[in-house]
């Protein structure tokens, strides 16, 4: 018996309202995110993750109502990620009711951020996302979305910020995602062996056996997917059922 | 009236959203007044972070002996580093806590059987191991929701209440008199977080 290995659905936001993972089920409010979440929550989410796309950071208040109204009425950990640029936009996420904070650009930007924010807000607060993409036989970070090197290794870049004070890791595959092809479990294990922390898998989720094999290949300890669950084609139930049956520790 | 001690640590705020979902009417606050702890009829005492941060940080704000005030005679619940601090020492910056328990806070370390992820994060099994109000409809064996690097060690058995799995049983929740405390986050752990806390809060010692 040991700690469950988590599933985590991924929801975007904009404006105020999420805008994908809103077709999965019959909603009176598709966009409305309370509603979204308490749905999750029923068919056994470990956790949710917000990923805020709002364009324009005028619209920031927004994300912050719908982290409050969530946070009001659903009990399991929420993670807010997306425009996270300084201490400050730290403190009012997790004043909204955010349990955690996702770090990104401006983790690469300035790496002391990620030190900073976890000695004043606690690690298990500090998420770090890591946009992975393999180049010829390594992988490297890449910022917007997989357009921008950085000219970092990402192994090493993983250790970095756990050193730093990292709670935990976000990575995603940028060559796997959206492609249903499966985690990428090379680069996923790579990063499991070297750190103590937990991570989490993301990217290229098309079926539930490679949220089996993210486990059991990539050395996951928690596998976040969007569209298998947004769309319909499975629950997270049927997702945890799944994996439980392929000798996965799942909370059922 | 439900008092949360605030002290300027962690996020505070799901503890209170928690309470006020299951118990509107019941007036409860986020405080770092001695005398609303003090006329506040149930204690909260959460925690996040590091031990020698909130303690200094209790400290600061002159709390220290409101809260163990407060865990001599009211219902009280410690959550996270809130039991932690109930101990008498930590090997987290070396510290001393409260000494209401026997016993001393150690940090996880790397098993060579099992490998295990330090800090232990997310959903885990709890085995109760007496009965307890706080435990009422809740069956042993039930999931909540944990995130801590260190966990009490060589707490005596009558306060153990329940044990939880990380590379080996640990203590995970004790009990003594007035008090109970969980380094689990009910607040976290949905429907049977909700549960225990609603527990607490018609607790009668």
């Amino acid at each position: 018996m040991s700690v469950a290995k988590r599933i985590i659905p991924c929801l975007d936001v904009n404006d105020g309202r999420v805008v994908k993972g809103i077709n999965f089920i019959e909603l009176k409010d598709a966009g409305d995110p309370v509603e979204i979440a308490r749905s999750y929550n029923e068919q056994g989410a470990d956790e949710l993750t917000f990923l805020d796309i709002t364009a324009s950071s005028d619209d920031r208040g927004l994300l912050f109502d719908i982290i409050e109204k969530v946070a009001n009425q659903i009990f399991i950990p929420l993670t807010v990620g997306g425009g996270v640029r300084n201490c400050d936009d730290i403190r009012n996420l997790l004043n909204s009711g955010a349990d955690k904070v996702g770090i990104n650009t401006s983790a690469i930007l300035n790496p002391n951020f990620v030190s900073e924010s976890s000695s004043r807000f606690g690690s298990q607060a500090i998420v770090v996302a890591i946009d992975a993409k393999k180049v010829d036989d390594h992988y490297e970070v890449f910022t917007h979305g997989g357009r921008n090197a950085t000219g970092i290794d990402a192994i090493k870049w993983a250790k970095k910020m756990a050193d730093f004070g990292a709670g935990e890791l976000l990575i995603t595959s940028m060559d796997r995602d959206g492609t249903k092809t499966g985690f990428d479990n090379k680069l996923m294990r790579s990063i499991s062996n070297t750190v103590d922390i937990p991570i989490i898998a993301s990217g290229g989720v098309g079926t539930l056996k490679h949220l089996v094999d993210g486990v059991k290949e990539g050395l996951a300890d928690a596998v976040l997917a969007a569209s298998i669950f947004h769309y319909g084609e499975y629950s997270i139930l049927e997702a945890k059922k799944y994996m439980h049956q392929h000798g996965i520790e799942m909370r059922l | 009236m439900i008092a949360i001690i605030d002290y300027g640590i962690g996020n505070l705020k799901s503890v209170h959203n928690a309470v006020r979902y299951i118990a509107p009417k019941i007036p409860s606050e986020v405080s770092s007044d001695p005398d609303f702890i003090k006329k506040a009829d149930k204690v909260i005492f959460p925690g996040q972070g590091a031990m020698p941060d909130c303690i200094k940080e209790l400290d600061k704000r002159g709390l220290r002996d409101i809260v163990i005030e407060s865990a001599k005679k009211k219902p009280f619940l410690g959550i996270c580093l809130g039991l932690q601090l109930l101990f008498e020492k930590s090997e987290e910056g070396n510290v001393d806590g409260f000494g209401i328990f026997e016993g001393k806070i150690k940090k996880f370390q790397p098993q060579k059987q099992e490998r295990i992820k330090i800090p232990h994060m997310g959903w885990n099994k709890v085995q109760q191991s007496k009965n307890h109000p706080l435990w009422k409809n809740i069956s042993s064996g039930s999931s909540f929701y944990f995130v801590h690097s260190f966990y009490a060690a060589d707490v005596k058995k009558e306060y153990v209440t329940g044990t939880t799995d990380h590379g080996g049983e640990f203590t995970c929740a004790i009990a003594k008199d007035n008090i109970f405390a969980a380094q689990f986050h009910p607040e976290k752990s949905s429907e049977l977080g909700l549960q225990l806390l609603d527990n607490f809060i018609s607790w009668k010692v």
